[in-house]
């Protein structure tokens, strides 16, 4: 595999700079902000052993867990610094302004933190998640042995491409889609086959690990900077869903498609309206899709205009729109092949974390 | 359902049908129990009206699980072991109320559903896991020692956003299999 762009991935870093909160400061002048490059794959917990020592000389006696906000939002330990600054900041902000707390951990609002081990195991978790997505079970990452666990924890403590690499490629987690993309018009050698591919019906289709996180706002906006503050984590919808990519009928599956596969009550799809609602789960209705599913060219327009009649009266948001997706710090192209997104663009536990802005216009009759 | 070659899994579909059978049932068979209610998913969408949870909520814990258990079975011979408590001090005879809240959700990464709890006392304070503990069933607290990552942690409830305790779902598809072949089995 191309390991380009997850060297990329794995080599990004965030800017920051770090003020101890008031409330922790016993000792006048107040410290100096510290100033950090946190790496994207990480979480800021780790970042305690740089942030301890810089602020030891004002800080009370006893502490308690650390923790951070952005703006007075207490940031979830538990999502990897680079989704934190893609979602919260939608104009960049460099270096990144954080406030760090010793005392007072908002129970309430996030999970407790006992330190790295409870990092770690949110890693390790994930990679259980992910590994049962992806094979069925998660067998690979629990019978993992106690060296490879902690050398894979390791290498992604440190950022160590390859030796992540060494050890997880044990897990046979493989990458997603490269059959599926073989037999299709992703990949520019191969032209679709759809004889082959349509000879049950139905492609097998892979699972891919995303975790999506949606902020929907009312109001358009021209310039980024113009866009409203995310001033409570009720503004931001977290979908964890797999993606199914959807091969057949030649077509190649996406971002777009799978963003939209992900968010249904925004975008109906004309496949699945038939299975989810009950109000139009017809026979016929139900038949014209599968037909479709395999010619999909030619009837495409056609059953798109039917599922829109269909789900007048159930979609309230049709003219949703979406303004931005950033991954990994990057904006990609919509149209570009999911596959290769989700091959690139993944993090260490093997989620795809997405970040999207929304326009969904308020619905005054409702 | 076809069991043997059936791998565990359940649809959001098959869990929102089943979830709703099971809470009417609850609702005819047990109906001086707290009742199991389905909550719908907050997300105003008619089309995801399926996404949502189970829920039984203030399941009350008197002390060491005393009063909630078998009260049909309640027997002459148990009566006469409550004098018990009198040995005990006074601070005890009136032992701290805690309640469970249990929600079942639909994990679409594991396909089957999923155990979320949290417990408080009275004023509305989290028990601590230590307590929690106390309350499981032995063998359950065996195994939170033996795998304190695995098991049980909290984690953010999929739809009230805030940290809940999360009994891990790896091995439900296995016990849903046994499950429908257990059934198979006893004929």
């Amino acid at each position: 595999m191309d390991m380009e762009a997850q060297r990329f991935v794995w080599g990004g870093a965030i800017p920051l700079q770090i003020h101890l909160h008031e409330s922790d400061v016993v000792t006048l002048p107040a410290p100096p902000p510290a100033l950090i490059l946190a790496p994207r794959i990480g979480h800021l917990p780790l970042l305690a052993s740089l942030l301890k020592p810089h602020f030891s000389s004002a800080l009370p006696p006893r502490l308690d867990t650390i923790w951070f906000e952005y703006k007075g939002l207490p940031l979830k330990w538990y999502i990897p610094t680079g989704v934190l600054f893609d979602l919260l900041c939608a104009e960049p902000e460099r270096p990144w302004n954080l406030t760090v707390h010793f005392t007072g951990y908002p129970g309430n609002v996030l999970i407790p933190c006992d330190g790295e081990d409870s990092v770690k195991w949110s890693f390790i978790n994930s990679l259980k998640e992910a590994a049962y997505i992806i094979n069925g079970n998660c067998k690979n990452v629990m019978n993992m042995s106690q060296p490879d666990q902690v050398e894979l924890w390791r290498s992604v403590l440190n950022g160590n491409l390859e030796a992540y690499f060494r050890v997880s490629s044990k897990l046979k987690l493989g990458t997603v889609g490269e059959d599926w993309a073989a037999k299709n018009s992703c990949s520019p050698k191969s032209r679709p086959n759809m004889g082959e591919t349509d000879v049950s019906g139905q492609v097998k289709a892979g699972r891919v690990p995303v975790r999506l996180y949606v902020w929907s706002v009312s109001e358009d906006f021209d310039d980024l900077e113009d866009a409203p503050q995310i001033d409570g984590w009720d503004k931001v919808s977290y979908i964890n869903r797999p993606v199914e990519i959807q091969g057949g009928g030649g077509r190649c599956f996406t971002l777009n498609d799978a963003i939209k596969s992900l968010l249904p009550e925004y975008f109906p799809d004309k496949s699945l309206i038939p299975e989810e609602s009950p109000t139009v789960g017809e026979e016929d209705e139900q038949k014209v899709s599968s037909e479709d599913a395999i010619k999909s060219d030619i009837g495409a327009e056609e059953e798109v205009e039917k599922s829109r009649e269909h789900t007048k009266s159930c979609n309230q948001y049709d003219d949703a729109e979406i303004k931005l997706v950033r991954i990994q710090g990057i904006e990609p192209k919509l149209e570009i092949p999911f596959f290769w997104v989700a091959n690139n663009l993944l993090n260490p536990e093997h989620f795809l974390h997405i970040c999207v802005y929304l326009k969904v216009p308020q619905i005054n009759n409702m | 359902m076809e069991a043997l070659g059936w791998d565990g899994a359940l649809s959001s579909r098959d869990f929102y049908v089943a979830a709703r059978a099971f809470a009417d049932n609850w609702k005819e068979f047990n109906s001086t129990f707290p009742p199991w209610n389905w909550v719908p998913s907050p997300r105003l969408s008619q089309l995801q009206q399926q996404l949502g949870y189970l829920s039984l909520e203030r399941i009350c814990l008197l002390g060491s699980s005393k009063e909630d258990v078998n009260e049909e079975n309640h027997t002459g011979e148990e009566e006469a072991s409550e004098p018990v408590d009198n040995a005990t001090l006074v601070e005890s005879s009136s032992p701290q109320v805690c309640y469970y809240d249990f929600h079942i959700v639909y994990s679409d990464s594991y396909r089957v559903p999923v155990l979320y709890f949290r417990s408080y006392y009275i004023d509305g304070q989290p028990l601590a896991l230590e307590k929690i503990e106390k309350d499981l069933p032995a063998c359950s607290s065996k195994v939170l020692l033996e795998s304190k990552w695995t098991f049980i942690t909290q984690e953010e409830h999929p739809y009230l956003k805030r940290p809940w305790y999360k009994l891990h779902p790896c091995g439900t598809s296995e016990w849903m299999k046994l499950l429908f072949l257990g059934d198979n089995s006893l004929h």
